[in-house]
């Protein structure tokens, strides 16, 4: 898909564009070209859809870059009306073609408006979130259990009941399960839990600490780091805990590992010569390789987006930061402060931890390459550590 | 009534006919959109046994030539009773980001040392805390390198390896949970836990 570049969104160069734009109608701005936080949104206006449905719509496309304005500055016009089921239609403002015209019915009218979110960014050529769902860290007190709930806040349910420390969920790519810590034998151990139906297996229990699982993208094998051999290193074992193999033996703290989606590699926080670095290792073994964050230092919580082309860290310097690096390797963008970046399967839009007054934890939305942000404020409480399911 | 729903039907089959007409990319037509729960929340119980440890395939990766001890299974003893106040005096604290015994602390660790050596059946636990100040799985493993470095201070004054078990609890449990510089010192620590085998 041919992307060309755009400078400000106004009538004359929206028609200027309309004499250039590729076969679906589509104008986009690739972030490798204006770099990733410096790309404008795409402009919407929406009337006729009001209350609750309106509200999802501009929650969910605002996270994915489009942002609202009056119909002469839009680029694409959303309609419709929302009494009882939603009726919906979007069309592409500069060539009058319509891009999705339906009638939803079924479930909730939140459900309605996220299906309809999905079709007019799928109309487009990307892949939709609205219907997509995040597991996440809750405080109880001086316990936590992981929850899930819609990647919005809504529809909160409780995973696990240990009454203890459960944290560091884990979404299994492709799988309706996920992986996390729990305290519940003691020692902190891994574990894979099926959501569907609610079975729980066995990955790590051993001497010291098993921590930090992470799946990878084909769902089969889980990257963790456990202490059992006397220090905390990066292993990898099939999902069940079996072929377990050990990827690192230093003395140093090795943590957050994370995977390529090709499952090549892993990546992981480190020191190396007495510095915190990212490094990454083989997936079936070998040397590890130093990953460079130029100029950010402190660097942790690596995670590759699904289509391999980005690393989202923190970076910790007075205050934490959510950066991003080309996986190829290249300069580091700074983008807003907070921590524990996961991506959504639209390799643009991560869901973080950010913290408040008084200590307080929060999850965030953030659109990497516009930089627009939300707070999941529907999820209250001491919440953190998100995984985005892909 | 029935007349009203009739009218109601011809309506919304005007509408979706209506819908079909004009240039558009895709036809009209109407969304079921399916619910999904999870499962219900499973009970403790449903856990399953424990294995023993499985052995070691380390196959590559960076190995620094230092002496790394590994750690006994967990289930060794999963039933031993537990006193967390005898050893508290000796409590060892940490610098920031740091998971070395500084020499001011050594003479805690020694005591502990002592006294297993002088209690041949007892075991000791150690565990690694760390302040809020640095990302949630980051001090996970801060907090068990504090305590390996604990343990290896212990074996180092000739505790047996086998006797000495660590875990971490991160920041997930400061003893004090102000803000300041004083509150986040106190949570930088290395606790002893003793182990005695049941009566």
């Amino acid at each position: 898909m041919k992307r060309f570049l755009c400078s400000a969104i106004a009538g004359g160069a929206l028609l200027i564009l309309g004499s250039i734009q590729n076969a679906s109608g589509q104008i986009d701005i690739d972030v490798t070209v204006k770099g990733p936080g410096r790309v404008p949104p795409i402009w919407l206006s929406m009337s006729g859809i009001t209350g609750e449905a309106a509200e999802v719509l501009q929650f969910d496309l605002f996270v994915q870059g489009f942002a609202f304005t009056n119909a002469e500055n839009a680029q694409y016009l959303i309609s419709g009306s929302a009494n009882g089921n939603l009726q919906a239609r979007a069309v592409d403002a500069v060539n009058k073609s319509q891009l999705v015209s339906k009638i939803y019915s079924g479930a909730s009218l939140r459900r309605q408006a996220h299906a309809f979110a999905d079709d007019f960014v799928e109309a487009l050529g990307r892949k939709g979130i609205a219907k997509t769902k995040i597991a996440y860290k809750a405080a109880k007190g001086q316990n936590s259990e992981i929850f899930v709930a819609d990647f919005d806040g809504f529809n909160q349910q409780a995973v696990t009941a240990d009454n203890t420390i459960v944290a560091a969920p884990a979404w299994a790519p492709g799988k309706f399960g996920l992986c996390f810590l729990s305290y519940k034998l003691g020692n902190p151990a891994i574990f894979y839990q099926d959501l569907a139906s609610g079975t729980r297996t066995k990955v790590a229990y051993y001497g010291g600490s098993s921590i930090s699982p992470a799946v990878s993208f084909d769902g089969r094998r889980v990257a963790m780091i456990l202490s059992k051999g006397g220090s905390p290193d990066v292993y990898v074992s099939d999902l069940d805990g079996s072929n377990l193999k050990r990827l690192t033996s230093t003395k140093q703290a090795e943590s957050s590992p994370c995977w390529t989606p090709d499952g090549q590699w892993i990546c992981f926080a480190t020191e190396i010569n007495g510095r915190r670095a990212l490094a990454k290792v083989p997936a079936n073994g070998g040397s590890v390789q130093i990953v460079p964050t130029p100029g950010f230092l402190n660097p942790s919580e690596p995670e590759y987006s699904p289509d391999g082309k980005w690393l989202a860290f923190t970076s910790q310097m007075r205050t934490f930061r959510i950066c991003v690096v080309p996986t190829s390797g290249g300069p580091v963008t700074e983008l807003i402060e907070g921590e524990d970046p996961s991506w959504a399967p639209n390799s643009r839009t991560l869901v973080f931890t950010r913290r408040q007054a008084g200590g307080r934890r929060g999850l965030s939305l953030l659109d990497v390459p516009t930089k627009q942000v939300k707070d999941v404020t529907r999820i209250s409480g001491n919440s953190s550590q998100p995984s985005w399911a892909k | 009534m029935k007349s009203t729903l009739l009218l109601n039907l011809v309506a919304i089959g005007l509408v979706l006919s209506v819908g079909g007409v004009g240039c558009r990319k895709k036809p009209t037509g109407v969304t079921n959109i399916p619910n999904q729960r999870l499962a219900h929340v499973p009970e403790v119980g449903t856990l399953p046994p424990i294995e023993s440890e499985m052995p070691d395939g380390f196959d590559g990766g960076q190995n620094t030539g230092e002496i790394l001890t590994p750690i006994i299974d967990p289930s060794t003893r999963s039933n031993w009773e537990q006193d967390s106040d005898v050893f508290k005096v000796h409590t060892v604290h940490f610098a920031f980001d740091s998971s070395a015994v500084r020499s001011s602390d050594k003479a805690h660790v020694a005591a502990v040392a002592e006294y297993l050596k002088a209690n041949a059946i007892a075991a000791v636990r150690v565990e690694g805390h760390c302040d809020e100040r640095g990302t949630e799985e980051y001090n996970r493993a801060l907090g068990e390198r504090r305590a390996l470095a604990i343990r290896d201070e212990l074996i180092r004054l000739g505790v047996d390896a086998s006797r000495v078990e660590t875990i971490s609890f991160g920041e997930d449990r400061p003893v004090n949970p102000d803000q300041t510089e004083e509150a986040f010192r106190q949570n930088r620590r290395g606790e002893f836990i003793l182990l005695s085998p049941p009566q």
